[in-house]
Order: C-alpha cells, then structure tokens, then sequence
C-alpha cells in the first residue's frame, strides 16, 4: 500500500545536499561583510528560511482553499503537513533572529516587523495545529482547519503592516536583509536545499496524515449485492 | 407523488457505518414507521431526510427536489424533531416558538402562539422560561415547533420518548391530523404494537442495513439480542 | 433580509435574558485592569503612558469569556441547527450573532473607560474619538470571534482553544487600538490618529466579510 519513498528521500538527500554545499560556501568561503563581520553569515540560512517558511504557508494556504472547493481528503493531509512545515520553519526563522540580534544589538529580540509577523504566524498556525487535536470528526477537523488556515493567511499581510507602522515610531534599524550580489549564489544554494528539503519531508509527512485518516474513517463499503438485503420497493 | 425517493444511502461515523445502501420510496400522504435496535440507524436516517447531516454516498430527493443541491428547498418543506429539542433554555415556551415563526413568516402575533401552545397542553406555560420546564414538556413545545412550520414530511424520532400517557394520545391525534391534512410522517419509534395501529408502512433498519420496507401489517417484529421479540411500554 | 432581522433580534433577546452575565464580565474587566496595575506599580506617570494598553488588554481577555458565552446557548440544545433547518440562512445567522456580540463587547469598552480614568488618569475630551475607537476595535474582535466561537463550542478544550486562534488573528486590532486610544489621551502632535483607525476599517471589513462567507461552512455538515 504504501507508495515507495523513494522520490521523497531523494528529494531531501539533495536538500541536504545543497544545503550542505551552500552552507559551507557562505560560512567558509565567502568574505566576511564589511560592518558586521562574521554574524552576518547568519543570512545565508536566514535569509532562505524566510523564503521558505513564506512558500510553506503559501502552500497550506492553497491547500486549504482545495480543500473547502474539492471537498477531497488529500488537501487535508497535505494542509496537516504543510501547516506543521511552516510553523516550524517559521519558529526557526525566529530562532535565527534571536541569535543574530543577541550580538548586534545586545537583546533578544528587536521587534523587527518581518520576525514579528513570523513569531504572530507561529502563535496563529501552531494554534490551528492544536484545534486539530482538540477535533476528532475527521471531516470537521478538516472544515476547520481549512477555514481557520484561510483566516490566519490572510490575515499576515496586515501583521505586517500594523507591526510596521507600530515599530517605526520607536526604532530606525531594520534587519540587514540586503546582501551584496558577490554573496547570492550561497544564498540562493541554500534556498534550493531548503525547498527540497521540506518539500520532501512534506511528502512524507502527508502520507502519514493520509495514512491515520485511513483508520480513522471506516473503510469502504462492499459493493451492492455482496449481502442481501430486502431494500427498495415503494412503501 | 412520491415524498422521498432514497437510492443506496451510506453514513459513516469514523469508523463505523452508521446507514448501508438504504433504498427506498415514500409516498406522499403515508404514515411510515422506521423501527429497529438501537444503534441499528433509525436517527441517522431520519437526519440524512432532514439534511441536518449529508449522505456520504447515495442518493436522496425529496418531493422531486435533490436534497444536496436544493437544500433550501427541501428544509422548506420538512421538518424534524430529533433527540435534541432544539430549543432555546433561556428563553419562554412563546418566545421560543416566536423566534422560529420569524423565521418561516408564520404567524407571530401572541394569540395564534399561544393557540399552538394549548394544542399541545402548554397552555398556561406560554410565559415560562423553557429551562424550567421537564423533559415531557419540552418535548411537547418541541412538537408545536414543528407543526408550526406546517411540514409537508415530517419526520419523528421517538416522539412518545418523554411523554405520559396523555402525551401518548396527544401524539397520535397529531398523526390523525396530519394524515388527514395529507401530509406525508415518518417516524421513528421503539413502540412497535402502537406503531402498528397508527402506520400504514413500516421500515426495519438492522445495523444500519434496510431489512424491511412495506405494509405495516407484514413487519417482521424487531428481534432483541436473544432473538427474543421484545416487549415494550404502554 | 428578513432573516437576518430575526436572527439580530434573537441574539439581542439572549443577551437580554442573560445580562446577569454581562456585569459579570464587565467585572472580570475591571479587575484586569486592577492587576494590571498592581503589576506595574503606582508610578502614575507610567501608568498613564500605557492605560490604552491596559484597557484593550483587559477588553480583549473579557471578550472571550463574552463570545463563548454567545454560543453556549445554540449548542447546548442544538439550537442553531434548529434554525438552520427552517431554513435560515447562515450568513444571515452568523451577522446576526456577530453584530449582538459587538454590541456586547462594544458596552463592555464603553464601561471600562471611566475604571482607566480611575486607575490610572488616564482621560481624554474627545469622547466622540474615543467611542469610535472603541466601536471599531470591538467590531475586529466581534466578526472573527464569533466566527471561533461557534467553532469552539463545538469542542473539548473550549476554554484554551478560543483565545488561542483568537489572539493571534486580532494583534493588528490590539496594535491599532491601543495606539489610537493612547494618541487620544497623551496627546498626538503629529496626527497619527486617522491612519490607525483607516487600519481598524480595513480589518473590520476584511474579518465581517471572510467571517460571513465561511460561517455556512462551519456550522453545516
């Protein structure tokens, strides 16, 4: 029953891969930045994670949409997984500013607006992961979800905004997003292992969602006439 | 005409499935009974009429009208009192029957309410909070809620459950009239033996399969888990 | 439309009959605002610097209990499902449902308002701006609260699952209201004030026309 894993594993072999390859060229090879030195070597990962964690939201998003229009379980299993890919790559991308903004500004955290929304996003889908326990119907956890998916999505862009307008009375800083074109080739490496890594982890994880929703609906029914029933007729 | 046109309906509650390949035809003006264990699918039968919930296979039309795609059209012309009463507690037995006759355009006016009330012996009741009021009563207030959207089916589950005996002889004059006013019922019931003198066809359901459809007269009497027939109340 | 007159004058009637409840939770509001104060210390200074934030704290942590609340009583005898199989519309029950709800939340802000002038001195003259601020903050957390709210009713683990889909959705409310209030009472030099309410407008739109979209799906088998 299970299909093979092979295309999957392959796909996250050649993650590794290129993450590897790009990781080790930004870290290694690449010259230091000129005003902040070797932290700003973080951006060859963070960068790409924030790439990532958007598509990955992008993608439940999609789902959740097919899933209200189809009606079709797969959507369900693939909104599971991709929801589960994006809050995390999203609490990551957070990880990484934390770690950037301890040595740069000396806190934690700096209420940038993109990391802010991130941070809000973790808080509103890992919230939807937790709706999804809470249901057992399977057929309204995935109404739900879907609906709450579409609220949250479309609610990032307003985040944003509102988070945006809110810091910048206070601070002048941003995040060093830009970097130079001498250091896009590690960058976009690294956003390519990345998206075939989660890409393939998706895969799998969809298929295990598709997998407990197999036993958790009854089977199929027999076809007609396999036992006999005296049904029909008009009363 | 006919009332309810069901070809191989299938419902499925997670693992189990609840209705099997339930085909049948009712026609219109008929009493039909559905009996059979509990747990066999007698309200998941009568809900799927009712498009409270959807078929997962199947399908179903209601007075010519397809029960998924003319959803509306067929609440419009059925109505179900189910295990719940759909009442609201916090509100009076009145403004409980009020709020749904807003919504059907009936008549609101506190007269014609309170006429409904007295029909089904809640007469004197009309301005009590419904969260006082005993499962007998709320079942009563529940069958004036239905009536009142004057159903062309009406669908029944286990209307005598909380009643006395007068509530007994309150539900079956409501059938007389029913029948009379040629409105088509179906309902489902543990009462077998009273079901018997008032329908005039009669369902078996048996784990959620149809082991039965035709004359009352002719249905074979439910079994209990020993094969013993059952016996039942008043 | 017919039916969403009869379903705004149902919730009105529910919550009518259920005022009890409203001073209740007007009073869980008032000791927010109580602990909240406590927290920072009688720094009067600082108290006032941030009272708009303390008032839509403690709006928004009383708005949960007054949106579960709503749903109570459509759940507990089906009632909702009741009306759906009239038929009434869903949408036109869902803005029926919501509208009662921001009327509800909206009183509760307009009561907490003289507890903030209290606590913390924390006032202002433009009471016209201030009402609007407060209308138009209850309407974002109106629209998708009951939307998660009828959700929610429907679950275990009621208690945590609604504030945990709803306060992620409604930051940029927490954020535009509170920043609006807080021009009003400490001043604003720099005319800050519109493009936060324009931001209040835009997700109160957005959330009462995506709520009544979505609401059918969610009530509905």
């Amino acid at each position: 029953m299970p299909r093979s894993s092979a295309r999957p594993v392959a796909l996250i072999a050649l993650g590794v891969a290129f993450l590897f390859a790009g990781s080790f060229w930004g870290l290694a090879k690449a010259p230091a930045e000129l005003f902040m030195g070797d932290v700003q070597r973080i951006m060859y990962v963070h960068v790409p994670t924030a790439w990532n964690a958007m598509l990955a939201l992008s993608f439940s998003f999609v789902c959740a949409v097919s899933y209200l229009l189809t009606n079709k379980w797969k959507w369900d299993s693939r909104l599971e997984a991709g929801m589960e890919m994006g809050v995390v790559l999203s609490l990551l991308l957070c990880m990484q500013g934390a770690i950037w903004a301890k040595p740069t500004w000396g806190v934690w955290w700096d209420w940038d607006p993109r990391l802010t929304t991130t941070a809000v996003m973790v808080f509103a889908f890992g919230g939807i992961l937790a709706l999804r326990a809470f249901v057992d119907d399977p057929e309204r956890r995935a109404v739900w979800s879907s609906v709450a998916c579409i609220l949250a999505f479309v609610d990032v862009p307003i985040v944003y905004f509102s988070v945006k307008w809110w810091n910048s009375l206070h601070q002048a800083q941003s995040t060093p997003q830009t970097v130079s074109s001498a250091f896009h080739w590690p960058l976009r490496i690294n956003a390519f292992g990345i998206l075939f890594l989660w890409t393939g982890l998706v895969a799998l994880r969809t298929r295990v969602a598709a997998a407990r929703l197999r036993s958790e609906l009854a089977p199929p029914l027999p076809p007609p006439g396999a036992t006999a029933s005296a049904s029909g007729g008009a009363l | 005409m006919i009332a309810v046109a069901a070809g191989g309906l299938c419902r499925r509650y997670g693992r189990r499935w609840a209705l099997i390949e339930v085909t049948f035809d009712l026609f219109e003006g008929s009493l039909a009974m559905v009996t059979g264990r509990n747990g066999s699918g007698k309200s998941t039968l009568l809900r799927v009429l009712a498009t409270a919930i959807r078929a997962d296979q199947g399908s179903l039309e209601i007075f010519g009208h397809d029960a998924r795609a003319e959803r509306d059209a067929v609440r419009e012309q059925t109505a179900l009192l189910g295990h719940r009463t759909h009442l609201y507690e916090p509100l009076t037995a009145l403004e409980n029957l009020a709020v749904a006759a807003r919504f059907v355009g009936g008549d609101r006016r506190r007269a014609a309410l309170l006429a409904r009330l007295e029909e089904v012996g809640l007469g004197d009741r009309g301005d009590d909070l419904v969260q006082t009021f005993s499962a007998g009563m709320r079942q009563r207030l529940a069958l004036a809620r239905v009536l009142q959207q004057r159903p062309r089916l009406v669908l029944l589950d286990e209307p005598y459950g909380h009643l006395d005996p007068p509530g007994f002889l309150l539900v079956d004059r409501f059938l007389q009239r029913l029948r009379q006013e040629g409105a088509t019922v179906l309902m489902a019931t543990h009462l077998v033996q009273r079901g018997r003198d008032i329908c005039d066809r009669g369902l078996v359901l048996e784990a959620g399969r149809l082991v039965y459809a035709g004359p009352v007269g002719e249905m074979p009497a439910p079994l209990a888990a020993d094969a013993t027939p059952f016996a039942e109340g008043a | 439309m017919n039916d969403l007159l009869a379903a705004l004058r149902k919730d009105l009637l529910l919550q009518w009959r259920g005022r009890a409840q409203l001073i209740a939770i007007f009073a869980f509001g008032a000791a927010a605002l109580l602990l909240f104060s406590f927290a920072i210390g009688p720094d009067s200074q600082s108290l006032r610097q941030h009272a708009a934030g303390f008032l839509w704290l403690g709006l928004l942590l009383a708005s949960t209990l007054s949106l579960a609340e709503s749903f109570e009583r459509e759940m507990e005898e089906q009632a909702l499902e009741g009306l759906l199989l009239l038929p009434a519309s869903a949408r036109a029950l869902y803005y029926g449902k919501a509208i009662a709800n921001w009327g509800h939340l909206t009183l509760l802000g307009v009561a907490l308002v003289p507890v903030m002038v209290v606590l913390y001195d924390a006032g202002t003259l433009r009471l016209l701006s201030l009402f609007c601020v407060i209308l138009l903050g209850t309407a974002g957390l109106s629209a998708p609260g009951t939307l998660y709210a009828a959700m929610t009713s429907q679950t275990r683990g009621r208690q945590t699952l609604l504030p945990l889909l709803l306060f992620p959705l409604v930051v940029p409310v927490l954020l535009a209201a509170v920043k609006a209030t807080s021009l009003l009472i400490l001043g604003d030099p720099m005319g800050q004030f519109r493009p936060w309410i324009s931001l209040l407008v835009v997700f109160a739109v957005l959330h009462w026309s995506l709520g009544g979209l979505l609401f059918g799906r969610v009530v509905e088998d």
